[in-house]
């Protein structure tokens, strides 16, 4: 057993636990994008940011990768993991604005600027399509392809890939494809609707026929408002 | 290349390097030490051999001179180069004609030849001896000197400078507590950046649970502007190894690689070449001189990516996986190659290594501050008269390293600011040029020490233009798995970009420091980590420069294309036509004599005009200054 302190309150971890897993145990919530039980951790959306150590040492870390460690100290909601969560999403939302996971994190977290240029790429290159159809699927027909600023996902040579069995798997677990719903501001970069129409845009969606709300699976608005 | 035999047991070895180092003593001929490192051939060294073969055959000086080619010996800007011993006279800047006076009138005649001396950018004076050249005098090459004195190819050469003795007193002498106390006590910290202590990373992997444990030599140096491991790696490759078969021996490692980036064909050459000498010899493979040591080392070329140079990313890329560093903890000493402990180095802090184990711990830590001991070896680049490799104690300043070794700016210009650290470094301005050089005094001013890049920026350069080009260096080099320094450093760049042609506006600032704390802080390994540094650190001591370029639309030091525009000064114009000439568009009119013209619709602001002039009759104006001026005179 690890023990460790959470939050201020002493947490005991079982051996090969991440930091996220321990947190989930104990009930306390850290926001994850592209985190997946049954999934490989990869560590790419940062957004389950905590703050570890103390003092000037301390630096913040993505706990769904960072293990368990004995005699750690974290902390799952200080200023500084706002603040660099915030920016994530404000990251993430400039790169695939049509997504409602990315929405409802920016109503959740209160980002409410989008300070870049839009570049609608519907990717935030989580990689949880790639995990998915290796892991999940057995199918290893996508993957990433370059590095930096030109990281895309694609299969091998951006040909059709036999590998591919069209299980759906790599649509059903992404983020970004989505679609938000289509309220009051369904072009803008930011809707934020949530956190600012009274009555809130529930009350609109018969009108605007937002899709999550037929399907039954939306209840942002819900939350927030409640 | 003499030929290497086998040696059965340590008393054999011993013996050898006792004969070839008693040779060297004896030896009766003139040497010519020729410098033909990378840079040397690509300044056409090996021209200069042939030609120096050919003249001493003609001359029939055979028996008594010989030559040997040796690895850099770091001055650039001197290549190529030779070193006639025992004088030590330092010819520079050879061509293969001159070559042919030098045998005539200094082997044969005994003259010294004055035009092929190194002359002193400042001061005007030729040096005689290689000592005497203010460029080696300040340095201290405890890593580097010995390039100037092996045969990089040949193992007999590196045993008659007393190779392989660091070696023989770890595996004979010393137990593996003693070596690791040994590093500990010498205060050594990796020369690839971080610094972490050694012995402690040696210990830590010595301690380690299992049997199978790895070490690995770091020789991917992806930094712009940096050359330092492979200089020592083709230089002086056995070094390299002997550092690591002491470091195997303490750490309990019998598996080894050295990871050489592909794009440094010497290195790689001169590298396995000693590895296939190393094994001849017995000692790599089984059973080293009879005792129970056992190590194998193999060469592992990298594809020439940046972040594979981070350790965990280049453990993966010898594993044969994509080059993408991973979480630490756990680190390579408890989880590394192949999911065992695993020390990873860099070259230069390998190559201390049989220093430290010969001199002893004291001798090492006697040189530099109290944090920061030993040498470091820098890149010396950009605008500065002496370009090339320069090692120094820690501890000495920046001006020291700029005008004493590096023999100051060239044309007379103005310091502005000097980059240590490469893309995770920064820019320190005149103000900071007492700094003294070592890991903690570089990275409270803003910088880092990091591998050794160290490039000169003269009045000339816009520190904007320098943040622009390293984020665009770290958006390409960036792995792209975090979205904060993926999309952090690509958001960066654009910001940066767009002040540069001024669109920049105001708030641009703001989001850029917000925009570079969020990367350091939230991105998974040193490179997003540091990928920030360079913007943070221009802003911190250059920050009216980017107000100049958002507010004034204006760019001081006149860089940056969009907000310049070439004009010629009529009172200077001679009418000499240079400029025209040197037009690649044609957009200069003029007849001899007569006042020239710059068409703008033609100007494509290539500044070779600019660079033409010899009368200062062009100058790079501010775009909008010319828009005044035209309407005040239509
Ligand atoms: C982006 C990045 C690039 C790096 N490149 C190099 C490199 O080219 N050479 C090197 O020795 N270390 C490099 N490092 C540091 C290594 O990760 C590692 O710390 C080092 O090899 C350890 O050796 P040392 O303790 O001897 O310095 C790099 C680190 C990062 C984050
Ligand atoms: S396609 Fe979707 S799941 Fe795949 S990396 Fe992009 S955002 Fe993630
Ligand atoms: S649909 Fe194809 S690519 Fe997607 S998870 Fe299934 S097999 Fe993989
Ligand atoms: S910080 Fe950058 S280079 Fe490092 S793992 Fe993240 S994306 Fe890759
Ligand atoms: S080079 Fe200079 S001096 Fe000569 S014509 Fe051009 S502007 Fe005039
Ligand atoms: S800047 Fe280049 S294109 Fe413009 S006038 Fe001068 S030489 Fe010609
Ligand atoms: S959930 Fe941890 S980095 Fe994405
Ligand atoms: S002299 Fe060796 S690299 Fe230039």
């Amino acid at each position: 057993m690890i023990t460790m302190k959470m939050n201020g309150v002493e947490v005991k971890a079982e051996e090969g636990w991440t930091i996220l897993e321990t947190a989930k145990f104990y009930g306390l919530e850290i926001p994850t994008l592209c985190h997946h039980e049954g999934l490989t951790p990869y560590g790419a959306c940062r957004l389950c940011l905590v703050e570890i150590g103390e003092g000037p040492r301390a630096k913040l870390v993505s706990s769904c990768t960072y293990p368990a460690e004995e005699g750690l100290v974290v902390h799952t909601d200080t200023k500084r993991v706002v603040q660099a969560r915030r920016m994530m999403i404000e990251l993430m939302l400039s790169v695939a604005p049509y997504s409602k996971t990315i929405q409802d994190l920016a109503s959740k977290f209160g980002v409410t600027r989008m300070r870049f240029k839009i570049r609608n790429e519907e990717c935030i290159l989580c990689g949880l399509c790639v995990r998915m159809c290796e892991e999940q699927m057995d199918g290893k027909a996508i993957g990433f392809q370059n590095r930096g600023y030109q990281r895309k996902i694609s299969t091998p040579f951006d040909l059709r890939s036999e590998e591919c069995r069209l299980c759906g798997g790599c649509i059903y677990i992404c983020p970004a494809c989505q679609l938000r719903c289509q309220g009051p501001q369904a072009e803008s970069a930011l809707c934020n609707a949530c956190l600012t129409m009274d009555p809130t845009c529930l009350d609109y969606y018969d009108e605007l026929q937002c899709w999550m709300y037929d399907a039954g699976r939306c209840g942002t608005c819900v939350r927030e408002k409640k | 290349m003499k030929r290497v035999k086998k040696f059965k047991n340590v008393e054999e070895l011993r013996k050898t390097i006792d004969e070839q180092e008693a040779s060297r003593q004896q030896e009766k001929k003139r040497v010519i030490v020729v410098s033909s490192g990378t840079c040397g051939q690509a300044r056409g060294s090996l021209k200069v051999i042939e030609a120096l073969k050919k003249a001493i055959r003609e001359e029939g000086l055979k028996d008594q001179v010989m030559i040997r080619v040796t690895g850099c010996h770091g001055f650039c800007e001197a290549e190529p180069n030779i070193i006639i011993y025992p004088d030590r006279i330092f010819y520079q800047k050879l061509t293969p004609p001159d070559v042919r006076t030098i045998v005539k009138e200094t082997l044969v005649e005994g003259r010294v030849v004055e035009k092929f001396l190194h002359r002193d950018p400042l001061t005007k004076e030729r040096a005689w001896y290689e000592n005497e050249i203010p460029f080696y005098q300040k340095q201290k090459r405890i890593v580097l000197g010995d390039n100037v004195f092996v045969d990089p190819t040949s193992l007999m050469e590196y045993l008659s400078i007393g190779g392989f003795r660091p070696f023989l007193k770890a595996l004979t002498r010393m137990k593996p507590g003693e070596i690791i106390d040994t590093v500990k006590q010498s205060g050594l910290r990796g020369r690839g950046g971080a610094g972490f202590p050694t012995g402690i990373k040696w210990e830590a992997t010595h301690r380690a649970p299992g049997d199978i444990k790895y070490i690995i030599c770091n020789g991917d140096e992806g930094d712009p502007g940096a050359y330092m491991d492979r200089s020592v790696l083709e230089g002086n490759p056995f070094r390299v190894i002997e550092g690591m078969m002491i470091g195997a021996l303490a750490i309990g490692a019998r598996e080894g690689y050295i990871y050489v980036r592909d794009e440094y064909p010497l290195a790689v050459r001169h590298v396995t070449l000693a590895l296939e000498q190393l094994y001849k010899a017995g000692l790599l493979g089984e059973k080293i001189l009879g005792t129970d040591f056992s190590f194998d080392l193999h060469i592992t070329k990298g594809a020439g990516a940046f972040v594979c140079g981070e350790e965990t990313a280049l453990i993966a890329s010898i594993e044969g996986r994509v080059g993408e560093p991973r979480q630490r903890p756990p680190f390579p000493a408890q989880k590394g190659l192949w999911k065992k402990p695993t020390c990873i180095n860099n070259v230069e802090t390998w190559a201390n290594i049989p220093l430290i184990i010969l001199n002893g711990a004291d001798w090492f830590s006697s040189i530099g501050t109290s944090g920061s001991k030993g040498t470091k070896i820098f890149s010396l680049v950009g605008k500065i008269n002496n370009t090339g490799l320069v090692e120094v104690p820690m501890g000495i300043t920046l001006r020291e390293i700029i005008y004493d070794i590096g023999g100051g700016i060239p044309e007379g210009k103005a310091f502005k600011a000097v980059q240590t650290g490469g893309p995770s470094g920064g820019c320190l301005p005149a103000s900071m040029l007492d700094q003294i050089i070592d890991y903690e005094s570089l990275t409270a001013a803003g910088s880092i020490m990091g591998s050794g890049g160290m490039i000169v920026m003269d009045e000339k350069t816009c520190m904007v233009d320098v943040a622009m080009y390293f984020l665009n260096f770290l958006r390409d080099e960036s792995c792209g798995k975090c979205i904060s320094c993926r999309e952090g450093t690509q958001r960066m760049w654009e910001i940066v970009k767009d002040i540069t042609e001024g669109k920049g506006q105001p708030g641009d600032l703001e989001l850029l420091e917000e925009l570079a704390l969020a990367t350091k802080e939230a991105s998974m390994c040193g490179l997003g980590q540091t990928a920030a540094n360079p913007v943070l650190s221009t802003l911190r001591y250059f920050r009216d420069e980017f107000e100049a370029h958002i507010y004034d639309k204006r760019c001081p030091a006149g860089v940056c294309k969009s907000l310049i525009r070439y004009a010629v000064i009529p009172e200077k114009c001679t009418g000499c036509e240079a400029c025209k000439r040197a037009c690649p568009t044609g957009a200069i009119q003029g007849t001899r004599k007569d006042v020239h013209l710059i068409l703008y619709d033609k100007c494509i602001k290539c500044g070779a005009c600019l660079e033409a002039c010899r009368f200062e009759a062009i100058e790079a104006q501010r775009e909008e200054a010319i828009a005044i001026v035209r309407e005040v005179k239509p």
